[in-house]
């Protein structure tokens, strides 16, 4: 390479990089206040949803689904790798584990709670003015209203729990609390309890992507604070919209079916 | 069971009183989001004094005056929050006390109205009568169903299947018992969660919205025309089957605020293959300056549980004698 070219190729080589530094940040769409907008359609793009921890892949939960229904592997979402259970909980999250057929709240089409619905394998969309946020997920059309400045304290413990939400520059806080602990956090029986407080951080990463993490404190279950992290996808396919997953109907078998008249069972 | 609250009576009675005009015609301006768009955001309560049809002596009197209203309203809430002990053995008697939970017409915020019907077309203020195909399809539903209704969840209405609610679906029509609906608005979206029900994303951006694939509560498109809120729904599930209808029954809604408190509701039904011609309907929503929480409906169904473990337990019984 001659001389001249040298400065000329690190010139363009700082630009590039310039580039991706302000680019894809520069590109994410702002709200009238200057705050990131995340309105659109999100989904995340990793097996969190079978277990949350590393784990390698396994059987289906019934041998007869075969191969089509078994757990992909996956490198686990919770930073460090291992959820710090206290001695007791890790043995009630190895039961929940055994249960899981018949126990984990998603086959009974309960509302999946935070932070589980954001990595559910499914779509959810959010809607966002300066004051409040709408999330409303696909699966079992669960709904969470965020106050955006609120403080109000969760009257009642909910499913989806209660959301208030500041800013902290380019980040969206969530603070969630008022969860009722009957939801479970995978379907490896990984759980929470109703102490649980949540932190959820929503950071623009790129144009259509989002961090996510969460910050879980439980000192019923855990021995200490620990998080979760994972990307959000933006949906970008076209005309697409959050369609009915109305899952009463296919659920029904499983709560009632023990209760149907004999004959017609 | 029994049930008396004559203090709220008191308090519906000052509503009445103060109650002076039916609804108007003339949108409030002024409250804009911060985007620009007419802002309708709030929860409301569907509750209102004027029935769904009205009565036929009344004919084509569209509208009481306060005082024929007055009276009108005690009876209606006398036949609603009956003092009279149930006929033991029937549904009513064992069903828990709608009093106790607040849930009955006379514990919550009720809109006053003077209309005598929610229905204003026809104007007769009552549904149009079936057309016989839609006879024929209801006769052979409720056929199918007699001997069966508690033979599994399936046989058992999309209610008590926590499914959808006439409160909740298009046209929103006050029900029972929360009655209540939060509407929150975005950029190019407003969305309408009823109580008990899903929340319906309605699109404001000039996107239609297909309606190939059918949806319990129907596909939505929404625009504005002035201050006006207009929904058109297409596209429902065949098993969805609102009051008879198929699934290509059209719905147009138009929302539009009155006041700091009043958001109008007007509808229009449309089904050839169920009624001859279409009807409408419009009532006020009245807010509730407050926040809607969870209902998580199927999380604690054991009504279900326990309509099918009862009708099995009494099965049993009669193999027994």
């Amino acid at each position: 390479m001659k001389p001249f070219f040298i400065p000329l190729f690190l010139l363009i080589l700082l630009a590039a990089q310039q580039v991706y530094a302000a680019g894809p940040l520069a590109e994410f769409p702002r709200a009238s206040d200057g705050h990131p907008d995340f309105s659109g359609v999100w989904q995340t793009l990793n097996s969190a949803h079978w277990n949350i921890e590393p784990h390698v892949a396994a059987a289906a939960v019934l041998p007869a689904l075969g191969a089509q229904f078994a757990v992909p592997p996956g490198m686990g979402v919770v930073a460090g790798g291992t959820i710090p259970y206290l001695p007791e909980a890790k043995a009630q999250r190895d039961r929940n584990f055994t249960a899981r057929l018949l126990e984990d709240p998603e086959g009974k089409c309960y509302l999946g709670g935070v932070p589980r619905s954001t990595y559910m394998p499914y779509p959810f969309q959010i809607f966002q003015n300066i004051n409040e946020i709408v999330m409303v997920y696909q699966f079992a059309t669960g709904l969470r209203r965020i106050d955006v400045g609120g403080t109000e304290e969760a009257p009642l413990d909910s499913w989806m729990g209660w959301s208030n939400a500041r800013w902290d520059g380019d980040t969206l806080l969530v603070e969630v609390s008022g969860l009722n602990g009957l939801t479970w956090l995978d379907r490896a029986g990984n759980y929470a309890s109703a102490n649980a407080r949540i932190t959820e951080s929503y950071t623009p990463l790129g144009p259509n992507h989002v961090l996510y993490e969460a910050t879980i404190i439980d000192a019923t279950v855990f021995a200490q604070p620990w998080k979760i992290s994972m990307p959000l996808y933006r949906i970008v396919d076209k005309d697409f919209r959050l369609l009915e997953f109305k899952c009463e109907p296919f659920a029904e078998e499983k709560l009632y079916g023990y209760l149907r008249k004999p004959e017609a069972q | 069971m029994k049930h008396t609250q004559p203090t709220y009576l008191v308090s519906l009675l000052a509503t009445l009183i103060v109650l002076t005009a039916p609804l108007h015609a003339c949108a409030q301006e002024q409250r804009k989001t911060a985007w620009g768009e007419p802002d309708l955001a709030g929860a409301y309560t569907e509750f209102t004094i004027a029935p769904l049809e009205r009565p036929e002596e009344l004919g084509t009197k569209e509208y009481f005056t306060p005082a024929e209203a007055e009276i009108f309203q005690l009876q209606r809430l006398e036949e609603v929050n009956q003092d009279d002990e149930t006929e033991p053995g029937t549904q009513a008697d064992v069903h828990y006390d709608f009093g106790t939970y607040a849930l009955s017409a006379n514990e919550g915020i009720t809109s006053p109205n003077l209309r005598t019907s929610i229905i204003i077309i026809p104007n007769n203020g009552r549904i149009p009568p079936l057309v016989p195909a839609a006879i024929t399809r209801r006769d052979e539903r409720a056929q199918a169903r007699l001997g069966h209704e508690f033979d599994g969840p399936e046989n058992r209405s999309l209610t008590e299947r926590c499914i959808v609610w006439p409160s909740t679906l298009p046209p929103i029509l006050p029900g029972g018992y929360n009655s209540n609906l939060q509407i929150f608005q975005s950029p190019g979206y407003v969305i309408i969660q009823g109580e008990m029900g899903d929340p319906r994303i309605i699109p404001t951006d000039g996107r239609i919205v297909t309606d190939s694939l059918p949806q319990w509560i129907g596909n939505s498109t929404g625009r504005w025309e002035g201050a006006t809120l207009v929904i058109e729904t297409t596209g429902f599930n065949d098993n969805t089957a609102w009051r008879n209808a198929t699934a290509n029954m059209h719905v147009t809604e138009w929302l539009t605020r009155l006041d700091d408190d009043t958001v109008e509701y007007r509808f229009r039904v449309e089904d050839p293959q169920t009624w001859a011609e279409p009807w409408e309907g419009v009532y006020p929503l009245t807010n509730l300056n407050a926040l809607l929480f969870e209902y998580a409906c199927t999380e604690g169904n054991y009504g279900m549980a326990n309509i099918l473990s009862g009708e099995r337990a009494v099965e049993q019984q009669a193999e027994k004698q």
